[in-house]
């Protein structure tokens, strides 16, 4: 059964340097668990690729502008849906707009919003999930009673009814309106493992250890259904990027003149035949942070769970 | 001699895998003759299970088998699936391991034996279904007419053997091929459902290939036995013969690893070092070459065929064989007998040693509830029902009983450190009860937990290093003080600190409870309760981990709370013993008196039920075979608990019965000396 341990964490053991068979000096390097987990992701091949994409794509989004003379905010009435060319790298729209220049500055918006919101919305899930798993009881029954209520109420109805109320106000606010309506059947779910992974022996031995309770759920129960948690992780991040654009539709969060991936790629999808480079740009660059950021979720899945045989 | 029914000669069975073939059974040849019972004992991994399956053609599609299987002269290795269909069942029956699967749970028990009586025989459904309530009473189910339409949840694991055990006789067969029957059962079922077994082998008059990891289980039942190591029959004879004069290092390991309940516990246990060698990839040579103390270089460069030794009939694997007859040596001139410290405190006398844990008149009932909306409670399971016992310093209490009996709970409720719905529980001389948040978290550095299986018991996904700092973190040690000791605590329980970066699951069953127990001893604990620390692990294995314990708690004067439902093991490792039984203590005492001076009747049952790894007591025994099941714990029988089931209670007359049904008796002390039962007509009888 014992599976013969992987060369890089061989190397990051130092052996013992005694000599003559004395008795060992306690020299031997013990490495902790994050450690290790960050020595299993850097063997990720495509992780390493993913995350590498992910930082190029930040590089390209807040450097890009500078590579191009027009803003995003210029029109150029010299060319109307003009395609790619070397003044215009990615085309120009029907208002002489600077396709590359749009593209880059909605790119800034959708990479921070998407990974905020998932970020925020998955934590969220498995925060209010383990804790009403673990402790069960009336935390359980009241969070429960709050994620059944978020989940009735019409989420388009609420965000139009507060939407004046945060008129004005800077777009992150919305980063937290997306994701308060993105995590409730994730929190339902982590609470159900959460309840199965509660009665496991590992974690009434912690707890008879004195490890207090939130201690446990951090240590314990999140690390064992982190596989879910990382996987809802990445698919937030698209249903982020995408549900922005019904946001912008109440009017609220991105508004023009300023864009985001999302406004463009709605904008752009009528031309989506006719005009490809109104639609392909910012849909390929959606792909690609897609694409990326779950290659980096699955090299963290397997990173952290040590049967998939690194 | 008559020909044998089964003949199984080379038979190889491979699992194709994309890391390479795992070769799980690597040339196996055997006779079976009519009415033979023929043990095959091995531990996990070992083939035992994959060669049963191949003579029953029930392995998996993918899975490669070679060589010859002739029932009763006819060859069955090839076959397709519908002629084995015919055979199977017909002439071979099987009896799995785990009854509970193997009955479908959406029909009848009656349903499910007439359906293996009808596929078979062209009978109407009302001659199966007489037949079936036939063969249920055979097996000894109490109204067996309406038990017939029960489902499989309504039986209980003992009673579902025998169901498969009915199903497995009801078409007569050859051959009755028992895969590990009682694994899953407690010792008083496994007793009565061995007895079982060897009515059917009676009734039917039909062979029996008996697998199991068990050696005490076979030496009173098989006739022979052959024992597997790495996918071969290492060594194979007659019981007596392989069990008294064993010529294979790996089978003499084997005896010198059981624990038993018929020796007193100062005799070490003989551990084999290292674990069986991977199927995949193996090595050339012996198998047992890495553990074995024998070993030359010939046995690693050349695999011993089996060669005749002694008495006809008797064959050994070993390249030394010849050598281990001519010098008649037994497995303590072959392993080395491991030295176990000895305590300091064992020379003070119990009284004067400190109590560490003490429990007085504990209860834990379990409300049960009705009603969805509104919950009344409308009665309660009696888990633990007033239990006292007391652990002093240095000294290891064996808590023992069948499944059901409370000593779990008994052990979760010490482990709360939290007030018991009633009585007191006193650690190192504080109250429970009266402890703050405080205190309660700075007692639990000193008593902890080691649980039964190891798999579950250590998080899959931490490694080792963090599974050990665990318990020091929580209680506030600094980060290089947890490193040392980290290092420290694998070195104590014989592992690698060069591994502490592994997970787990790189470790084998053995390694991973030694990391269990490092972990409840990063504390520095005073009292250490263990859950059935060894049932999960193979003979060899456990003996090792025995050793451990006992080293431990004399280098570092620990007291144990061992909960245990194996006695042997219990009598080996505890000083003193309480025996449960339906959330009581029955016995308890000193561990010698109570073995050999059994005084009431359910420890008596529960002793004589206990088989031995010695052909020659074990037939000459006589079993005290207990009738039917425990009773329901929310509905314990009046007075006396155990009455229901008492053999001495059946034999009383009804003026002496009266005080049975109506007076619960107290733990009346014995002699005065520290043995204690609560029977009103207790009576020593000599069981082991």
């Amino acid at each position: 059964m014992s599976v013969p341990s992987s060369g890089a964490l061989e190397t990051s053991l130092q052996p013992d340097q005694t000599e003559g068979g004395g008795p060992p000096i306690d020299e031997t390097r013990i490495a902790s668990r994050w450690s290790v987990v960050f020595a299993r992701f850097r063997r990720k091949r495509l992780a390493m690729f993913g995350l590498v994409v992910v930082v190029l794509l930040f590089l390209l989004a807040f450097i890009g502008p500078y590579l191009t003379s027009w803003e995003y905010t210029d029109h150029d009435f010299n060319a109307f849906l003009q395609g790619p060319s070397t003044s215009h790298y990615f085309g120009t729209t029907q208002t002489g707009g600077d396709v590359f220049a749009l593209t880059m500055r909605g790119m800034q918006k959708s990479l921070i919003i998407g990974i905020l919101v998932a970020l925020f919305s998955t934590g969220m899930a498995a925060l209010v999930g383990a804790f009403a798993g673990y402790f069960g009881g009336w935390v359980d029954r009241s969070l429960m009673w709050f994620v059944d209520l978020l989940l009735v109420l019409p989420s388009f109805l609420i965000i139009a009814i507060l939407s004046p109320t945060f008129k004005g106000k800077t777009w992150l606010v919305f980063v937290v309106l997306l994701a308060a309506f993105l995590w409730m059947v994730t929190a339902r779910i982590v609470r159900g493992m959460t309840i199965s992974l509660a009665n496991r022996e590992y974690v009434l031995a912690a707890r008879f250890m004195g490890v207090p309770a939130p201690r446990i759920i951090f240590r314990h129960i999140l690390p064992n259904i982190s596989s879910l948690l990382i996987v809802d992780a990445t698919i937030n991040v698209s249903a982020a990027i995408i549900g922005e654009t019904s946001l912008s539709f109440f009017g609220f969060g991105v508004q023009p003149p300023d864009v985001s991936l999302g406004t463009l790629i709605a904008d752009g999808t009528g031309s989506a035949t006719t005009y490809a480079w109104l639609f392909a740009f910012p849909a390929g660059l959606l792909v690609l942070i897609v694409l990326a950021v779950n290659l980096v979720g699955d090299g963290l899945r397997d990173a952290l769970d040590p049967t998939s045989g690194l | 001699m008559t020909e044998p029914i089964l003949a199984v000669r080379g038979l190889k069975v491979t699992f194709p895998g994309s890391a390479g073939d795992v070769r799980a059974v690597r040339g196996v040849d055997y006779e079976l003759r009519p009415g033979e019972v023929l043990g095959i004992v091995g531990e996990s991994g070992s083939g035992k299970s994959a060669s049963a399956l191949a003579v029953t053609g029930l392995l998996p599609q993918y899975a490669q088998v070679e060589g010859s299987v002739l029932l009763d002269g006819k060859e069955i290795v090839g076959q397709d699936d519908e002629a084995m269909t015919k055979i199977r069942g017909k002439r071979i029956a099987v009896v799995f391991q785990d009854p509970l699967s193997a009955l479908t749970p959406v029909y009848t028990i009656g349903d499910q034996i007439s359906e293996a009586i009808r596929i078979h025989n062209d009978v109407s459904k009302e001659a199966a279904r007489k037949r079936t309530v036939e063969l249920l009473k055979l097996v000894g189910i109490p109204n067996a007419a309406d038990r017939a339409n029960a489902f499989p949840h309504e039986f209980s694991g003992g009673m579902r053997q025998r169901v498969m055990i009915a199903m497995s006789i009801a078409n007569d067969p050859d051959v009755i091929i028992a895969d590990e029957p009682t694994t899953a059962l407690d010792v008083t079922i496994q007793a009565q459902v061995l007895e079982l077994l060897r009515k059917a082998r009676e009734v039917t008059g039909a062979a029996i290939v008996m697998i199991t990891h068990d050696l005490s289980v076979i030496a009173g039942f098989a006739d022979r036995v052959a024992v597997m190591y790495a996918g071969r029959i290492v060594e194979t004879g007659t019981v007596d013969e392989v069990f008294y004069s064993p010529r294979m290092p790996y089978t003499m390991g084997l005896l010198g690893a059981i624990p038993r309940a018929d020796e007193t516990g100062d005799r070490p246990l003989v551990p084999i070092e290292g674990t069986p060698p991977s199927l995949l990839n193996l090595p050339p040579g012996c198998p047992f070459a890495a553990r074995c103390p024998l070993v030359f270089d010939t046995c690693r460069e050349v695999e011993p065929a089996l060669i005749a030794v002694g008495s006809p009939g008797h064959q050994s694997a070993c390249h030394l064989a010849e050598k281990i007859e001519a010098g008649g040596w037994g497995p303590t001139d072959v392993f080395p007998l491991p030295e176990l410290a000895e305590a300091a405190v064992a020379r003070i006398p119990r009284e004067e040693r400190e109590v560490v844990l003490e429990a007085k008149d504990l209860v834990r009932h379990y409300p049960l509830l009705k009603g969805a909306v509104f919950k009344r409670q409308v009665g309660a399971v009696q888990a633990v029902d007033g239990i006292s016992f007391d652990v002093r310093d240095g000294e290891t209490l064996g808590l023992v009983g069948e499944s059901g009996c409370g000593k779990s709970t008994t052990l979760l409720e010490v482990l709360e450190l939290a007030a018991p719905q009633a009585g007191r529980i006193v650690v190192l001389g504080r109250d429970t009860a009266e402890l703050s948040a405080s205190d309660r978290r700075a007692l639990r550095r000193d008593v902890n937990i080691v649980f039964q299986d190891p798999m579950a018991s250590l998080d899959p996904r931490m490694p080792v290093s963090d599974i050990l700092a665990e318990p020091m973190r929580a209680h506030g040690l600094g980060a290089k003080e947890i490193a040392t000791r980290v290092r420290e605590l694998l070195r104590l329980v014989g592992l690698n600190p060069e591994h502490a970066a592994r997970y787990p699951q790189q470790f084998s069953g053995g390694q991973r409870q030694r990391i269990g127990i490092a972990r409840a001893l990063a504390l520095e604990p005073e009292l250490l309760v263990l859950d059935e620390p060894v049932s999960a692990l193979d003979v060899s294995i456990q003996a090792g981990v025995i050793n451990l314990l006992e080293d431990l708690r004399a280098r570092l004067g620990l007291s144990y709370l061992f909960v245990a439902h194996d006695l042997a093991v219990v009598r080996h490792i505890a000083d003193r013993i309480a025996v449960m039984y339906l959330g009581k203590i029955v016995e308890i005492g000193d561990v010698t008196l109570v073995y050999e001076r059994a005084s009431h009747p359910y420890t008596q049952a529960l002793l004589s039920a206990i088989p031995l790894p010695d052909p020659h007591k074990e037939r000459a025994r006589r079993r005290i075979l207990l009738e039917g099941d425990l009773p329901s714990p929310a509905d314990p029988p009046s007075g006396c608990r155990f009455r229901t089931r008492c053999p001495k209670f059946a034999a009383l007359d009804e003026e002496r019965r009266r005080r049975c049904l109506e007076e619960e008796p107290p733990l009346y002390g014995l002699n005065g000396a520290d043995h204690a039962a609560a029977c009103h007509y207790a009576a020593v009888v000599k069981v082991v």
